[in-house]
């Protein structure tokens, strides 16, 4: 199943739940996000696949609608030279990191109010660790260098 | 590429073009999604209102203008990239023909965006004087189509997750409208290349 599919699936799933289902899915998805946290190491080939919803604004050489990716890891968020940020982002104090990338991919609007990345996010935690793990793979390469 | 690929690229793009033209984009829909992407902008006028008079909106009001001009931002880049393609010598006739067209549906994408900015008391994001593309891996006509198509894949990525954050739900179905014509130019530079136009049933 394509992560697509599976991602449209599961909130059709969550769809006005019943409360005994409820109080199921609640249970179900702490143990799953569990799982997630401390099983899944993210798969950066399928991350290059995700990265594919990125690239209508992003790349990793160049500045565009968003900021370039290359050498993100370790990056205070808002530096790139020559890309104009939001002051939210420039004045969040984050350095871009797994656990960072993490939160803010998650739920870019809620996790930096004010940044011009007017985007949902990445829900599926699966999915979001393999983006990370291209993203750390791919912003670090010799390309990048 | 040898011209005789081009051609038969060519005739591809333009076969496709005329089917995505009898079936999706006749005139009276063509119309109708103009006039309802108007309709829906046009929504905007209370939120404006209501930001005006100081209200918890002003926020939201906001991040929507924000949403809308990062949307400006790309489908501004779009235009600069079918620019350079169509100004490359690399396509033949039919396919610069259908280029122009799209690059053309991207100028409306910006001129009904900015108006929504407007309408809502922001301002609308102004085209970059420059934009960085991969100019010097473009040295045929499939490696502009490729990158063409994927922009406009990850235009309907842009649109997919912006959907869902607009307050303003009129702006969420305007951009939907726009998410259809994004779809349909990634499906059509996608068959093409010789690749299944609409390979997948959902898309994220």
């Amino acid at each position: 199943m394509t992560p697509s599919k599976q991602n449209v699936l599961i909130k059709l799933r969550h769809l006005k739940p019943s409360p005994t289902s409820m109080v199921l899915s609640a249970t179900l998805l702490s143990c799953l996000v569990l799982l997630t946290n401390t099983a899944h190491a993210g798969d950066p080939l399928t991350g290059k696949d995700i990265y594919n919803r990125c690239i209508g604004c992003h790349s990793f050489a160049d500045n565009r609608t968003g900021p370039r990716h290359c050498n993100l890891f370790g990056r205070k968020a808002g530096t790139v030279q020559g890309f104009d940020y939001s002051d939210a982002m420039r004045n969040s104090k984050i350095v871009w990191n797994e656990t960072t990338l993490d939160a803010f991919l998650k739920a870019p609007l809620q996790n930096i109010p004010g940044t011009i990345m007017g985007y949902a996010g990445v829900k599926n935690d699966r999915e979001r660790a393999d983006l990370i793990a291209y993203l750390k793979q791919a912003s670090g390469s010799s390309e990048c260098k | 590429m040898s011209s005789q690929t081009n051609q038969k690229q060519a005739s591809l793009f333009t076969e496709t073009l005329l089917q995505s033209r009898r079936n999706f984009l006749r005139k009276a829909g063509a119309s109708t999604f103009s006039a309802t992407t108007v309709a829906l902008l046009a929504g905007c006028s209370t939120k404006l209102a209501m930001a005006d008079s100081g209200s918890s909106a002003n926020a939201s009001v906001k991040q929507d203008i924000r949403i809308l001009n990062t949307a400006i931002g790309a489908e501004h880049e779009a235009v600069a990239a079918y620019q350079l393609g169509a100004e490359s010598g690399l396509l033949v006739p039919d396919v610069l023909k259908v280029a122009v067209k799209f690059q053309g549906h991207h100028k409306e994408h910006i001129d009904a965006l900015s108006a929504a900015v407007t309408k809502l008391g922001g301002h609308a994001a102004a085209a970059k004087p420059k934009y960085n593309f991969p100019v010097s891996k473009l040295k045929k006509q499939k490696d502009v189509l490729e990158f063409a198509a994927g922009l406009e894949r990850g235009a309907v990525s842009a649109y997919v997750g912006a959907i869902p954050v607009f307050d303003n739900r009129d702006l969420s179905a305007a951009a939907a409208s726009i998410l259809a014509d994004e779809a349909m130019h990634w499906a059509v530079l996608r068959n093409a290349l010789g690749l299944d136009p609409v390979p997948e049933a959902f898309y994220s």
